[in-house]
């Protein structure tokens, strides 16, 4: 395996653009639950590790979001 | 073959008005945050998406059948630049206007991932002019403005989008707003 496999895959959330419309946490209600105000809370605050089974979905929330608030990244983390 | 291409332009211009004000009405109650019965936000937001597009199919037709129609006569200047039209300038204009803005609106959808947020919704605005530009050049060049059914369907098409503008523009608009204000 590359390094780059063995990456990890990280949702980022802008909380500078979010707008809690919550189609994110629709998306993902695996790793993202939806706070009062309509902001998404996830695990990690503004990284939420990605397991790959939900990498197409995380796309999903990431081309939808209307504030183009989430970004997909893979990560190494020490 | 002359009244073919007339009653066909004129029945893509009228499904044309009904789709554009569907797409406001989903428009609308995407940026409000709600869903709608039987569909999640994200499906809002892609059925705006795609009804946008099937009344951009429709609006082409429209235009592209009044170019070959030997009434209307719509050369492809006359089709980008307002008030050029040899028939009923003014009011073929407005649809001009308003052809004008839905490629504008469809271009900076399509890449809204590229231009950036800002500039997607500055032009993103333009939506709320597109509808009463096409409104008003439906009442004044459509050929059946004086039929009564047309009117009817044309005041209903305004009245849903003046409903829901009023909607808009209400304190309680936002999914949300109740919470934000410290509501909850």
């Amino acid at each position: 395996m590359d390094a780059l496999s063995r990456a990890q895959l990280e949702l980022h959330i802008d909380f500078a653009r979010c707008d809690g419309r919550g189609l994110c946490t629709e998306l993902l209600p695996e790793l993202l639950v939806r706070d009062d105000w309509g902001y998404p809370v996830g695990r990690g605050g503004r990284d939420v590790r990605v397991p790959e089974p939900l990498a197409t979905a995380a796309q999903d929330a990431v081309d939808l979001c209307p504030l183009q608030a989430l970004m997909l990244r893979r990560v190494t983390r020490a | 073959m002359n009244e073919v291409f007339w009653a066909f332009g004129r029945a893509s211009g009228i499904v044309s008005l009904g789709l554009f004000t569907l797409v406001v009405v989903l428009g609308i109650v995407s940026r409000s945050g709600r869903p709608l019965p039987g569909l999640p936000r994200f499906s809002v937001a892609l059925l705006h998406r795609s009804t946008s597009l099937l009344a951009l199919v429709f609006l082409v037709l429209h235009v592209s059948t009044l170019m070959l129609d030997p009434h209307a006569k719509l050369s492809p200047p006359n089709v980008i630049v307002p008030f050029t039209a040899g028939w009923n300038p003014f009011w073929v204009g407005l649809g001009t206007v308003a052809f004008d803005l839905v490629i504008a609106l469809v271009v900076t959808g399509l890449l809204r991932q590229r231009i950036g947020q800002r500039t997607f919704r500055a032009i993103h605005w333009a939506a709320y002019a597109m509808w009463p530009f096409a409104f008003a050049h439906a009442l004044g060049s459509g050929t059946n403005a004086v039929d009564l059914w047309f009117q009817a369907y044309a005041w209903g098409c305004a009245a849903v989008v003046a409903c829901l503008i009023i909607w808009r523009l209400s304190a309680n608009f936002i999914e949300t707003s109740r919470a934000r204000l410290g509501r909850i």
